[in-house]
């Protein structure tokens, strides 16, 4: 067991596939000599050269879209989108492309690619290295989006999302990368796709969260248990599409009350579509709406400060959001 | 840059005449599926019919210097000149067409011309104009990694070198020395739009620009084609790079069978170029050549279409896929 960040586990996982697989290789903008402006690929040209850990032009089509090509030319490519904000160019090739290659062939070709993509809000990163993009990508079927939070999850979810035979969207919460270190197992760990993860139990509310604001429903959760005696079950989805709806419907019953919070622009987030399986599928079981805490409809995120910070949902939002729905 | 031409004949371009009659048999069944998809479309049968008349010599050119197995083919969806000498037959066009389950390419899922074989190379295609070059730029990048002398072929019309795709390509296989070809099947039209205001400067040239060579070719000459695609192969075979081919041709039909092309275009000028129909000049080359008489022409010409009318009566009777089959095939299981 090493003590890592999630930074450090998103690269640990890449090596470990690389050093297992020959066909598993990185490609993206600045991943090679300088090792990613996160750093997660740093080190991997020197060990893996620079044909597999491969500098590419400033191009997102060309970056998926070869991607693909590799793919069906025998490789595991795990291409890289700078920030998420980039990704509108290679839209057409992830989701007219990647994801039907199954379908449309009726099964003959698949296309296992990873796109890794750092998506979320950072004190100056401004409109385009701030947004939230997974409701553009969670009406895609054929595509898998995941979006894990801790070292442990990623590190595992990372490797079983290259082994995965289909197109994988890997988001990264870039304010996540350095925040909490834990414990991540040496060996050959896995979390399969499609899986929730209840982080604690609890029997009054449930909150459904991931990336940053899942850190921040862990905390307030520990307060209100302390402070209130109210007990918080927190889920957190993992993989978003294709949706692990048992395991929130199951909390749902379980506490009859529901919150679902994410940084990403309320309208038309992926939180609706949580919110509405819980509303249609645990009708019977609510004791009180299912309410969901999002960011306002205006682009992600100012650049300055104090505008970025009220912009996001606070800590002081979502505990008054989790103290209302447990007065129901 | 002069438009090339034979300038050799078939023996100089190491072509035999069982090549030349493979060559012949292809372009000629190419045609015959594709006539008598209209026909089904104007019976009601065939809901949409996308046509490659014109351009099967550029087609059969190309794609004769594909190594089966070997090589990787993203075609465009005219390119059933390709997809036949490849091994997809007259039947699998027509289940293609109608959509019924055994259709190789999807399954009834796709529109026809929308081709796909893992078996045969031939890499699943799509509607998005110039979506392909980034992935055959990917395809032909594995075989540079692994040092193999696969090739890839890809291809698109004029109007699928407007789009940044091409553009993106075309740099990244300069900048890697890529075993990839490109063939811009330049058939005057995009659906309504002219080249003249589709294109700027020559298409060919712009191969110059990303350091690696481009030829023009007269599309309606299979010899030429296949003499530059020869060329393009080698190079890229030999480690050398890609090639940028862009034949001239002509897109002799409508775009579609939903398009009425008297809205944008003269039918004198349809009548120039089936003036200069590439299957008619090759068979006068081989009659020239006494490689084809009158009734070895007339004998093949009655072969296929037998072969036409049996693989569109199977086709017509072949059944669809279930309905809930619609619901399958979403994801690949591990």
């Amino acid at each position: 067991m090493e003590t890592m960040n999630l930074l450090q586990a998103i690269h640990e996982g890449l090596a470990e596939e690389m050093r297992s697989d020959e066909s598993v290789m990185v490609l993206g903008e600045d991943v090679g000599r300088a090792g990613g402006v996160f750093r997660v690929t740093q080190g991997l040209q020197e060990e893996f050269g620079a044909a597999r850990v491969m500098d590419t032009p400033l191009a997102e089509s060309l970056i998926v879209g070869s991607a693909i090509g590799l793919s069906v030319n025998g490789m595991r490519p795990v291409a890289e989108i700078q920030f998420a904000d980039f990704i509108p160019p290679a839209f057409d090739q992830i989701v007219n492309e990647a994801a039907k290659f199954h379908y449309r062939s009726n099964g003959d070709w698949n296309c296992p690619i990873t796109i890794r993509a750092p998506y979320g809000v950072v004190p100056g990163g401004a409109l385009y290295h701030s947004q939230s993009i997974e409701a553009w990508f969670c009406n895609t079927p054929g595509l898998k989006v995941v979006a894990p939070t801790f070292p442990a999850d990623a590190k595992a979810m990372i490797k079983s999302s290259i082994r995965d035979p289909n197109p994988v969207l890997f988001l990264e919460h870039k304010r996540t990368y350095r925040l909490i270190k834990e414990e991540v197992p040496d060996e050959d760990h896995e979390v399969p796709l499609g899986e929730a993860r209840v982080h604690r139990e609890g029997a009054d509310i449930t909150v459904v969260a991931y990336g940053l604001m899942l850190y921040t429903a862990l905390e307030v959760a520990e307060k209100l248990s302390e402070e209130h005696g109210i007990q918080t079950e927190v889920v957190e989805p993992r993989t978003l599409y294709p949706l692990d709806k048992e395991t929130i419907l199951d909390s749902a019953k379980k506490t009859g009350k529901v919150l679902v919070v994410s940084e990403a622009n309320l309208t038309g987030s992926f939180s609706g579509e949580i919110a509405a399986i819980v509303a249609h599928e645990a009708f019977e079981w609510l004791d009180g709406p299912v309410m969901r805490l999002g960011a306002p409809d205006v682009p992600a995120a100012a650049f300055a400060r104090p505008m970025m910070d009220y912009f996001m949902p606070s800590a002081k939002e979502i505990e008054a959001a989790m103290l209302e729905l447990a007065r129901y | 840059m002069a438009i090339r031409e034979t300038s050799a004949g078939h023996e100089a371009l190491g072509l035999d005449e069982d090549d030349l009659r493979r060559m012949h048999y292809y372009m000629l069944l190419a045609r015959r599926v594709d006539e008598r998809s209209w026909i089904l479309n104007r019976q009601g049968k065939a809901a949409f019919v996308i046509s490659c008349q014109g351009q099967e010599a550029a087609q059969v050119g190309a794609a004769y210097n594909l190594l089966p197995g070997n090589d990787f083919l993203y075609p465009y969806y005219r390119d059933s000149g390709m997809t036949l000498l490849l091994g997809q037959t007259p039947r699998d066009q027509f289940l293609s067409l109608l959509g019924k389950k055994e259709d190789p390419n999807s399954g009834g899922r796709q529109m026809p011309g929308h081709y796909s074989s893992r078996r045969l190379n031939i890499v699943t295609s799509s509607a998005p104009v110039g979506i392909q070059y980034p992935q055959a730029a990917g395809t032909a990048l594995a075989y540079r990694i692994r040092g193999e002398d696969g090739v890839v072929l890809v291809c698109g019309g004029e109007a699928s070198t407007s789009g940044g795709d091409w553009h993106e390509a075309m740099n990244f296989a300069g900048i890697h020395d890529l075993p990839l070809v490109f063939l811009v099947e330049n058939n005057v039209y995009a659906i309504s739009v002219h080249a003249e205001f589709q294109v700027a400067g020559s298409i060919a040239k712009r191969a110059e620009g990303y350091g690696f060579p481009g030829h023009e070719v007269d599309g309606n000459d299979v010899l030429a084609v296949y003499e530059v695609a020869r060329d393009a192969f080698g190079r890229a075979r030999a480690g050398e790079g890609p090639t940028l081919i862009e034949a001239k041709t002509y897109r002799i039909t409508a775009h579609s069978s939903d398009d009425d092309d008297r809205r944008y275009r003269e039918r004198e000028e349809i009548e120039e170029w089936r003036q200069k129909d590439p299957i008619v000049r090759f068979e006068k080359y081989l009659m020239e050549n006494d490689i084809l008489d009158e009734s070895e022409r007339d004998e093949i010409s009655e072969r296929i279409k037998a072969e036409v009318a049996e693989a569109s009566k199977y086709a017509e009777g072949a059944s669809f896929a279930d309905p809930e089959d619609v619901l399958s095939g979403v994801y690949a299981e591990a």
